[in-house]
C-alpha cells in the first residue's frame, strides 16, 4: 500500500514527520482520516487527538487547534501546541 | 607621569575587565547555540504557514480578499513594530535596528503620513522613548519569558490586530534582525500587514486537481492570517536572539582582545618606568659615593 508523507509541526519544532499509513485528525466540523493519494484538502482542526497509524504501530499526539493541509505530497499539520502522549 | 602604584592598580583593573568580558563571550557562545537550534526548529512551521497562505492567497485575490492580505486600500496610518534585545553589550546590534526603524519613520513622517511605534525588547523602548515617546503604543519586555514561545509572541500579535482591526494602522511593518551568521545580522523590515504573500512562492502543484475545503476558503484565511502575524513574529524573535547573542559573543572577543593590547603596553609601560627609577637611585648612590 502506498505510504502517506506526514509532518506535525508547532511553532517551536517539528513534533513527527515520516511515511506512514493513515492518519486521524479532529476537524473543526468532524474526525476524517487521510491515507494516501487523498484529495487536495484544507481544514482548520478543533482540539483533541491526532492518530498515527503505521503498520501495527499507533502513536496519538494532543493538539490544540490548527490546520490540515492535504497536498499530493502528502499532509502537513500546523498546530498551535502539539506533544505525544506517554512522552 | 602616573606612579608605579597607579599604574599596577590601572593594570589590575584592566585585567578584571577582560576576565568579565571573556566569561561573558564564553556565555554568549553557549546561549548562541540553543539559540540557533531553537530559531532553526522553528523555520519548518513558518515556512509551511507562508506556503498554505501561498495558495489561499492565489485563489481568494480580488475585492472579496481579507483585509489582513488586502491591506484597507490606504496607506496613511503606519504602525512600526522595533524589536531588539533587552539588554546592550552586543556591539551594534541593538542600533542597527533602531537606526533602520528611525530611517524608516523619518522618511514616512516626511511624506506626512501618520506613524506610531510599538516597541519590543528594552532596548527599543529606551532608545526610541526620548524622540518618538508620544507615538508609543505599547512597549514589550522580552525577559519577562523565560524562553520564547508563542506566549512572548502573541500579545505583541493581539496589539498589532487591535490596532488594525480599530482602523488605526493601515500598514504594519516590523524591524528586527535577521541572523545571516553568527558574525553577520542584517537589520530587515517584514511587512506584516497586508501580508507579504511570497510571489513566485512554492504554490503546490496538484496535477489539476481542485482544493476543497473545511469550512469555507475565507473561513479558513480569517483564522489563519491572524495566527500568521503570531508566527512571524514569533520567527523574528528567533532571529533576533540568535542574532544578538553572536553580536555580543563577538563584541566580547573583541573587548577581549582590546584589553589583552591594553594590558602587554601598560605592561611594558610599567617595566620602563620601574627600570628608569632603579636607574635613577643607582646614579644617585654612585654619585653620592663619589662626593665623599
Amino acid at each position: 500500500m502506498a505510504k502517506l508523507h506526514f509532518s506535525l509541526v508547532s511553532p517551536e519544532r517539528e513534533v513527527f514527520s515520516g511515511e506512514v499509513d493513515q492518519v486521524i485528525a479532529p476537524g473543526q466540523e468532524g474526525q476524517f482520516g487521510v491515507l494516501a493519494g487523498h484529495a487536495p484538502f484544507m481544514a482548520t482542526l478543533a482540539l483533541g487527538e491526532v492518530v498515527v497509524l503505521d503498520g501495527a504501530e499507533r502513536r496519538v499526539f494532543e493538539i490544540q487547534g490548527g490546520f490540515a493541509d492535504v497536498t499530493p505530497q502528502g499532509l502537513t499539520i500546523l498546530a498551535e501546541h502539539a506533544s505525544e502522549y506517554g512522552v | 607621569m602616573a606612579s608605579l602604584k597607579e599604574m599596577r592598580n590601572r593594570i589590575g583593573s584592566v585585567k578584571a575587565t577582560q576576565k568579565i568580558t571573556k566569561a561573558m563571550q564564553m556565555v554568549a557562545a553557549a546561549k548562541l547555540k540553543r539559540a540557533q537550534e531553537q530559531a532553526e526548529s522553528a523555520r519548518p512551521y513558518a515556512r509551511r504557514m507562508a506556503a498554505v497562505i501561498a495558495n489561499l492567497a492565489a485563489g481568494v485575490a480580488g475585492p472579496n480578499a481579507p483585509r489582513l492580505l488586502a491591506g484597507t486600500g490606504s496607506d496613511h496610518k503606519h504602525l512600526i513594530v522595533v524589536a531588539t534585545a533587552d539588554k546592550g553589550l552586543a556591539g551594534g546590534f541593538n542600533t542597527g535596528v533602531i537606526r533602520a526603524a528611525r530611517e524608516r519613520i523619518a522618511s514616512l513622517l516626511a511624506e506626512g503620513k501618520d506613524v506610531r511605534i510599538v516597541a519590543v525588547g528594552r532596548k527599543a523602548r529606551d532608545l526610541l522613548r526620548r524622540q518618538y515617546g508620544d507615538r508609543f503604543v505599547e512597549s514589550f519586555e522580552l525577559s519577562a519569558h523565560k524562553t520564547l514561545s508563542l506566549a512572548a509572541a502573541q500579545p505583541i500579535a493581539d496589539v498589532v490586530l487591535r490596532e488594525f482591526e480599530e482602523g488605526r494602522a493601515d500598514v504594519v511593518t516590523l524591524f528586527y534582525s535577521r541572523f545571516k551568521s553568527v558574525i553577520s545580522q542584517v537589520p530587515t523590515a517584514k511587512r506584516l500587514i497586508p501580508a507579504e504573500v511570497e510571489a513566485g512562492g512554492p504554490v503546490t502543484d496538484l496535477n489539476g486537481a481542485v482544493y476543497s475545503y473545511e469550512p469555507s476558503e475565507e473561513a479558513i484565511l480569517e483564522t489563519l492570517l491572524p495566527r500568521n502575524i503570531a508566527v512571524q513574529i514569533l520567527s523574528a524573535l528567533y532571529e533576533n536572539q540568535a542574532g544578538f547573542y553572536g553580536a555580543q559573543m563577538q563584541a566580547m572577543d573583541n573587548a577581549t582582545r582590546n584589553a589583552g593590547d591594553m594590558i602587554k603596553s601598560l605592561t611594558l609601560q610599567y617595566n620602563r618606568s620601574r627600570q628608569a627609577q632603579i636607574t635613577k637611585e643607582l646614579i644617585e648612590i654612585i654619585s653620592g659615593a663619589e662626593a665623599l
